[in-house]
């Protein structure tokens, strides 16, 4: 079965190769995410910020093609300013659902994965929309290139109940995990806490990284010849 | 030499009726015409010394080496016929480097050794051969220390604190027993060794003769290599008093 | 759509891979089919590869930089590889491209060292021998079609004479007082010559290492398959020195204000 190659219009395309994440706590949601663009294994933007407002208390974690998932964070942007002249203040799973309907219908167009997380009158919530369209609401999530590095880690780690900071700690933890070993993540960590009264912006420098394991010292493969 | 015109000592792979091989034996005999090669087994590394019988003043001083470098931490030395001897350090060598090939970690003496022996033995058992007629010292420091082991021609081997072969085998064993080797520093055992070569060395019979040293241990950051000039000049210089008292 | 769960996340042709995740690209493949799919064969592919290698003339000698990470496709897998090698008394390579070749030319050119030290014939191998053999092995493999995949900087000093020279996976090989691998060709060779050309006999050790490190930054900010981990080889008339490994400083405190990718401000 032929199909029509729309691979030669994508190549070189800016990839957000991507470590990206969202965890819930009580009194609102930490979102996170590296600053690394690539086309192929160039770095073509070292600061990026994929943390993208959508509406006042609602943000998205982008990754995949920047271009598609700019589009359509553009495109839920415009949607969710509507439905607050129109409705009034949208919930973070209406603008989930925008996000999931624009991912599902053009499946075939789209490369991206997003993470929708923000709170609402209802509370925190953080909802997950991987490459097929789904939806998933999840108390924490991860996403992008470097997250297959880091699902153990998370497992392992998190735990029910978390107050402010040690989400933070926890969100910082993982990215700077998933970004050491993601060759198409890395750069700086940028962070959001989103809760009733503000966004708060949190800043993690790319040489002020969390730091783990980090190999043995440099063995030396032959004797050097003295 | 009752065994000449038996029949018996025509090829390596008869046995005589009482159970030798006198080819193997006749090949201990050509050593026996060689000058005398010793190794010494001393803290913190090995000496290898040979007396190189220079039968012609045409001959290119410091040509023709009897020591040889297998490796860069294993040394050789042979009593013998030449030609043999540089045959097996090239056999030697090939097994340094398969080993190193398979292994990659620096071979051990005692691998080589046990090799060498197999290959020598190999050569008794054969009527299309004949046997070395080379007995061989080698001498290395690996990761178990210093090492020292003679070959004979029959592929037998011995590991060894002190080891002479060659014509003056016996004296040097002696003068050898009296050493406390394993006292010894790198730099005594040099002066020590061409002392012993120069008693062994017998003025009536041969002319002249050139000392080869060799040393592989702390003083050569473990690389097997002549030793150097001065020390050689020294070595010498030292011996010929020794020997002037000594007699 | 694509039906298979392994290719979801990834880019969807071959040609490209954007991520970078060869390997692991051995999944099933839905692209257009090549008229000569049948014919095609692949001899061999880089699997755990080493990015770029610097290298400088310079007043005492030469200066050669490379990190210390090995990849495994987009993963960092290996973080404290030494991707310099010294050859005898007088000669280093760098390596990038693939490591298991590179472990193997170690070995090589390791035996031939010691051979040549066994025969204690009062010669040895400099960085010219070494280079002209290495050229000669990669042209060999290269004309089996089984390359060794990898690119090499050779450098040395040997009776007074610096050396500086490169030869690839094809065996092509060129000499030049700068010389950069992989991204470094792109990214680093302009800040190497500018630094470097015209003042190879004057340039000196701080100066040489001051370049380096600045190149080596510029790398770390714009390859995705670089390390802020490197290591500095310098062979001069007193011998070769492999540094430990260091760190780089790096600047990122610009970034802190930046938000979205246009109008967003919050």
């Amino acid at each position: 079965m032929d199909r029509v190659d729309v691979q030669q219009l994508k190549s070189g395309e800016v990839n957000l190769g991507t470590s990206i994440m969202a965890v819930q706590f009580k009194d609102g949601v930490v979102i996170g995410a590296d600053s690394r663009t690539t086309t192929g294994s160039y770095i073509a933007n070292r600061v990026t910020d994929k943390l993208t407002h959508v509406h006042d208390r609602i943000y998205c974690c982008r990754s995949g093609s920047a271009a598609d998932t700019q589009a359509v964070a553009d495109i839920v942007h415009y949607y969710l300013q509507m439905h607050a002249q129109t409705t009034g203040t949208p919930s973070v799973h209406v603008a989930a659902s925008l996000f999931q309907k624009l991912c599902y219908e053009n499946k075939d167009a789209l490369s991206a994965g997003i993470i929708v997380a923000g709170w609402d009158k209802d509370g925190p919530s953080v909802y997950n929309i991987p490459l097929g369209g789904g939806l998933f609401r999840q108390p924490w999530a991860i996403g992008g290139s470097g997250s297959t590095y880091v699902y153990g880690y998370c497992d392992a780690t998190y735990k029910d109940g978390w107050g402010r900071d040690e989400t933070v700690e926890f969100v910082k933890n993982t990215l700077a995990l998933a970004m050491s070993r993601d060759g198409s993540s890395g750069g700086v960590i940028r962070m959001c806490v989103i809760t009733e009264d503000k966004v708060e912006r949190l800043f993690v420098p790319g040489d002020q990284l969390p730091k783990f394991w980090e190999g043995d010292e440099v063995l030396p493969t032959a004797v050097a010849w003295k | 030499m009752t065994s000449i015109g038996t029949g018996y000592d025509l090829s390596a792979s008869t046995y005589s009726p009482d159970g030798r091989i006198f080819q193997v034996e006749y090949a201990a005999k050509a050593v026996e015409n060689s000058g005398t090669a010793i190794g010494l087994r001393v803290k913190g590394g090995i000496v290898l010394a040979v007396e190189k019988l220079v039968h012609s003043k045409l001959l290119v001083p410091a040509a023709n080496k009897r020591i040889l470098t297998v490796d860069p931490h294993i040394g050789l030395a042979t009593a013998g016929l030449q030609a043999d001897g540089r045959h097996l350090a090239n056999r030697a060598r090939d097994e340094a480097s398969n080993y190193r090939d398979q292994y990659k970690t620096n071979p051990p003496l005692k691998a080589i050794v046990d090799r060498l022996g197999l290959y020598v033995q190999a050569y008794t058992l054969y009527s299309s051969v004949r046997p070395f007629g080379i007995s061989t010292i080698l001498g290395a420091v690996d990761k178990d220390g210093p090492s020292l082991y003679v070959i004979e021609p029959s592929g037998v081997h011995y590991g060894y604190h002190g080891a002479a072969v060659g014509k003056g085998r016996q004296l040097a064993k002696t003068e050898l027993e009296k050493l406390k080797l394993s006292d010894l520093s790198m730099r005594e055992a040099v002066l020590e060794a061409a002392r012993i070569i120069y008693v062994v060395h017998d003025d009536a019979k041969e002319k002249d003769f050139e000392l080869e040293i060799s040393w592989v241990g702390e003083e050569t950051n473990g690389l097997h290599v002549l030793v150097p000039k001065d020390l050689l000049d020294e070595a010498n210089a030292k011996a010929k008093a020794a020997l002037e008292t000594f007699e | 759509m694509d039906h298979f769960p392994t290719n979801w996340g990834r880019p969807r042709n071959d040609l490209s891979d954007a991520y970078g995740t060869f390997p692991l690209a051995q999944r099933p493949y839905n692209g257009g089919k090549d008229m000569f799919a049948e014919g095609v064969k692949h001899t061999q592919q880089p699997i755990v590869t080493g990015t770029s290698v610097l290298a400088i003339k310079y007043k005492d000698g030469i200066m050669m930089a490379a990190d210390n990470l090995a990849s495994y496709g987009s993963l960092a897998r290996f973080k404290s590889i030494q991707r310099l090698h010294p050859v005898g008394k007088y000669t280093v390579i760098g390596a990038g491209g693939d490591m298991s070749d590179f472990q193997y030319i170690q070995s090589i050119l390791d035996d031939t060292i010691i051979e040549e030290f066994a025969a204690s014939d009062g010669h040895t191998l400099g960085p010219v021998e070494i280079h002209e053999y290495l050229s000669q092995i990669m042209y060999a493999r290269r004309s089996k079609i089984d390359p060794l995949w990898n690119s090499l900087i050779v450098g040395g000093v040997k009776d007074g004479k610096r050396f500086l020279a490169y030869v690839d996976l094809l065996g092509t090989t060129y000499s030049a007082s700068t010389i950069a691998t992989g991204y470094g060709a792109f990214i680093a060779q302009p800040l190497l010559r500018k630094a470097v050309e015209g003042n190879e006999n004057t340039l000196t050790e701080d100066a040489a290492m001051a370049i380096l490190e600045e190149s080596m930054r510029v790398l770390y900010y714009r390859d995705a398959r670089s390390l802020d981990k490197y290591q500095l080889a310098k062979i001069t008339a007193d011998g070769i020195t492999v540094s430990e490994s260091r760190h780089l400083q790096t600047s990122w405190s610009f970034a802190e204000g930046i938000r979205g990718y246009g109008a967003q401000t919050q």
